[in-house]
């Protein structure tokens, strides 16, 4: 696959990359530009273009740049591509091409990042011109062979044909000649009403190996020679390693080798993975914890409560002048809330393997971001991104953990440069990836509101106090004063990506940033999940205080914001809001929020035990993205992201104690189950003339929509995540 | 040297007692399909089956298999994705990333085996498998797909 690899390593990483295409066929390029049968390397069929190879055999291989972690993304974009393309979509299979072939390409393919539920939105240009210029150019071979124009030739499932001298051919029977042809330089794209692969709920193209057992994640990887490694990282953010008595183990069954991770971690190298996890278990350590031992969750809450006076604060949304609305209000509803560290808990651990030589560093990873990774390895190999490649594997899931850091990977390439030549895998157990993750921000919200005598919202004030993901982990993308506007996730003025949808006259939201030393990262859903429980939950307090319907009151405060107001009746409507009762014992919370490009809104039928048990019966979600790729994924999408919210709005939670992350596995981090698991609804409007994300927003709303429910069942607020905190039992 | 039937060929691999027939399955044996999600017996992501039970292999020292046990991985199940599970998780696209699902798959296939018309609570109750792409939904259909599909080939 790249130019170094050898065979048999090209033909795993289409086992890993491209589960369909397990035939094993290499791509018809490498790194140097020639065509790869010229280096007499694996049998390669020649591109028609960067995004489509064509096989003899009609098969069609589509180039997918962004990864596949569970959310469809594969099949998505294949479709798109295929669209254009106008080929048999029972032909297509998909491959990954590497991060290091797209930067000896010029970044050909763009950008292979896969977080922020850009997978398929920000790609979804530039795949269907792909498409469409391979479609142009195997036409135009064709056209040129027969001598006709291209004009007059017409394109169905794969097959050339020319009505008027009725000759047809294949695409596979011309692909070679079409690789030959110049690139179109305009090509117009098909109406989406016009798609008949593209916005059709077909099936997964990754399903099958899925249930037998046959996908390779990155964990299942095996390359001869390889060797296995286990590591333990400072369990305290910062702190370094004293002294470690590495011959107290090297005696173990099966260790090779004991080896200093840089400053903080150690590793044992064996031939199992099971022999090195026994050893570095037992291999004794000293820590040097660092200037953050005494940290606790209870000296990072006094920290961030300091936040919600502080007189300085990042202003992101401002209207009016708030503090004169409070002052002069008839009624002032005050709250605080807050939303603490949680951890991805992706269920395959982080794991990568690397071969380190003095010339050359070969990473396969799972990875949200291709790109990424492969800077973070050329770094901790010393070598230029040129010298490196990173296969990338189907994930075991992402959700934001393995996207903008890539610390496995460095550890990784760290442990490797020790045994140069071999290749060593190595993977975090569950109780190493639990306290070393890069958690969901936490923070604290003061909401006050100022109502008037008729009861109309006429000023708010959200302070948001806590942490900033970018100043965490992408300094350099902060704004010229530090402000992080990620902080303010669908809260923004406007805009396309995650804008607010209320118009209220008097409006303050601010930041005031206060970082913890736990390092943060992006957390599937992001800021949207802690706002939208800050803003929507309040609305729900304000409105009752202003003795108002939870949906009346804020459809007075939506004229403005028809798409969101859509989403949020939809759901109503669905959900018999204004319409039918629930059944007995059962009550109703309403939610909406905008985020990821696309506007999502859920209801939500919740009842509560006398011992105060929360259990979610129904929840009805509508999201409008614009334009809808594959209507069932996207169902699966909501349904699955229903999953995480209500795993974090209910159990999720990690503390910190003398610097420590206390919650090791998921006997201690909970997470929702089958028998919690409520029946979704899903409601998919795509409203036209945009595309936004489906991988994402929704999770955002599950929280809210069930804490208003509570609520309404209880009489009691639960203003601190997650909800089992809350004493909601009966009096 | 430990004698081990995995799906229905002997085995012998080199091993600790003390190590957990999840490793001895996925290092020795080299049959991957069968994953690591937390090594405590929570996730279910290890499920195999052993003399037709669902176990959780993270959890069982190799040592504790005795002679003759028949150990079925997702590998063995089925020689061609044939079985009623497998087939229900292919038509209703069950899998998000897929890394749960060997395991979900080896425990619905073990309470269809014994109760073949589960009810739905019983689903809820036995199926105590994570997921954390939250797939539950699915899997909730598939098993009941599956159940149907088994009535049908008995018929
Ligand atoms: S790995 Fe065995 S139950 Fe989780
Ligand atoms: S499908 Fe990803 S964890 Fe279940």
């Amino acid at each position: 696959m790249t130019s170094t690899a050898s065979p048999a390593l090209s033909r795993r990483f289409f086992l890993a990359g491209s589960a369909a295409a397990a035939g094993g066929l290499a791509l018809g390029f490498d790194l140097s530009g020639a065509p790869a049968a010229a280096q007499g390397a694996a049998p390669a069929t020649p591109e028609v273009n960067a995004w489509v190879v064509v096989r003899p055999d009609e098969t069609v291989v589509i180039r997918i740049a962004r990864s596949e972690m569970g959310q469809g993304t594969l099949t998505g974009l294949a479709q798109l591509v295929a669209e254009e393309l106008g080929c048999d979509w029972s032909k297509v299979t998909t491959e990954y091409p590497t991060p290091g072939q797209n930067l000896a390409r010029g970044r050909v393919w763009g950008d292979f990042s896969t977080g922020g539920s850009r997978g398929i939105r920000e790609s979804y240009v530039a795949v269907r011109q792909g498409g469409a210029a391979a479609r142009t150019m195997l036409v135009a071979a064709a056209a040129q062979e027969w001598g006709v124009p291209a004009g007059e030739c017409r394109v169905e499932k794969g097959v050339i044909s020319h009505p008027s001298s009725g000759r047809s051919t294949t695409f596979g029977k011309v692909a070679a000649a079409a690789g030959r042809m110049e690139p179109p330089k305009d090509v117009a794209l098909k109406d989406p009403k016009d798609w008949i692969i593209a916005g059709k709920p077909v099936q997964r193209l990754d399903t099958v190996e899925k249930t037998d057992g046959s996908q390779v994640y990155g964990i299942d990887l095996k390359l001869p020679g390889m060797l296995n490694a286990a590591i333990r990282d400072c369990p305290v953010v910062g702190g370094t390693v004293k002294s470690v008595d590495a011959s107290a183990v090297e005696k173990m069954p099966g260790v090779r080798k004991v080896v200093r991770v840089g400053d903080s971690a150690v590793a044992v190298v064996a031939d199992t993975f099971w022999r090195a996890k026994t050893a570095v278990d037992a291999l004794p350590v000293v820590w040097d914890e660092g200037p953050n031992a005494k940290v606790s969750s209870e000296t990072i809450a006094a920290m961030l409560k300091e936040g919600l006076d502080a007189p300085d604060a990042f202003v992101g949304n401002k209207a009016g002048d708030a503090a004169a609305a409070l002052k002069g209000a008839a009624k002032v509803v005050e709250a605080t809330y807050a939303y603490p560290f949680q951890n991805h808990a992706t269920m395959e651990p982080m794991n990568a393997t690397a071969r380190w030589t003095p010339e050359r560093c070969e990473v396969w990873t799972p990875t949200q971001n291709g790109e990424a990774a492969l800077a973070a390895a050329a770094e901790a190999a010393g070598l230029s991104p040129r010298q490196c490649d990173v296969t990338k594997i189907h994930l075991g899931g992402g959700f934001g953990r393995r996207g903008a850091t890539h610390d496995w990977v460095r550890q990784a390439v760290l442990i490797a440069r020790e045994l140069p030549g071999t290749p060593v895998k190595l993977i975090w157990t569950r109780e190493e990836d639990m306290t070393h993750g890069r958690y969901h921000p936490v923070t604290q919200c003061r909401m006050r509101a100022a109502l008037d005598e008729s009861g109309n919202l006429t000023g708010l004030h959200m302070r948001i106090s806590g942490q900033s993901i970018l100043a965490g982990i992408l300094p350099g993308r902060l704004a010229s004063d530090g402000k992080d506007p990620v902080t303010f996730q669908g809260l923004n003025p406007g805009g396309a990506e995650a804008a607010i949808g209320y118009t209220i006259p008097n409006l303050l939201i601010d930041h005031a940033m206060r970082n913890p030393p736990i390092v943060p990262g992006f957390w599937r859903g992001v800021n949207t999940n802690p706002n939208a429980i800050y803003l929507e939950c309040f609305l729900d307090e304000v409105a009752h205080a202003a003795g108002q319907d939870p949906l009346a009151f804020r459809r007075k405060l939506m004229a403005k914001h028809p798409k969101h107001l859509g989403v949020l009746n939809a759901v109503a409507e669905r959900i018999g809001w204004e319409t039918s009762k629930p059944p007995a014992g059962v009550h109703r919370g309403i939610a909406q929020i905008m985020g990821f490009g696309s506007y999502v809104a859920a209801a939500a039928e919740v009842s509560v035990s006398d011992d105060g048990k929360i259990k979610v019966h129904r929840i009805v979600a509508a999201t409008d993205p614009g334009v809808a790729i594959n209507p069932q994924q996207i169902e699966a999408q909501v349904a699955g992201s229903f999953v995480y919210g209500l795993s974090a709005a209910l159990y999720g939670e990690c503390t910190v104690k003398d610097g420590r992350i206390e919650q090791t596995n998921f006997d201690s981090y909970p997470v929702l189950r089958l028998d919690e698991m409520p029946a979704v609804e899903a409601i998919l409007m795509p409203s036209g003339g945009f595309i936004g994300g489906v991988g994402e927003p929704t999770i955002a709303v599950a929280a809210p929509a069930v804490l208003n429910a509570v609520f309404a069942a209880t009489g009691k607020r639960v203003r601190q995540i997650p909800a089992s905190r809350t004493d909601l039992k009966r009096a | 040297m430990i004698r081990l039937n995995v799906n229905g060929s002997v085995r012998e691999v080199e091993a600790e007692p003390d190590t957990p027939l999840l490793w001895v399955i996925r290092e020795q044996v080299g049959l991957t399909g069968t994953k690591y999600g937390c090594g405590i017996a929570q996730c279910g992501a290890c499920t195999v089956h052993l003399d037709g039970q669902a176990v959780r292999s993270c959890s069982l020292p190799v040592s504790s298999i005795e002679p003759g046990q028949k150990i079925v991985t997702i590998e063995g199940l089925s020689p061609d994705r044939s079985h009623p599970v497998q087939k229900a998780w292919a038509e209703l696209d069950v899998p998000q990333c897929g890394f749960c699902q060997s395991g979900m798959i080896m425990a619905a296939a073990a309470l269809l085996a014994q109760k073949p018309k589960p009810s739905e609570a019983e689903i809820r109750q036995e199926i105590t498998n994570i997921c954390r792409c939250g797939t539950y939904n699915r899997v909730l259909a598939g098993i009941n797909l599956a159940a149907q599909g088994g009535e049908t080939g008995r018929g």
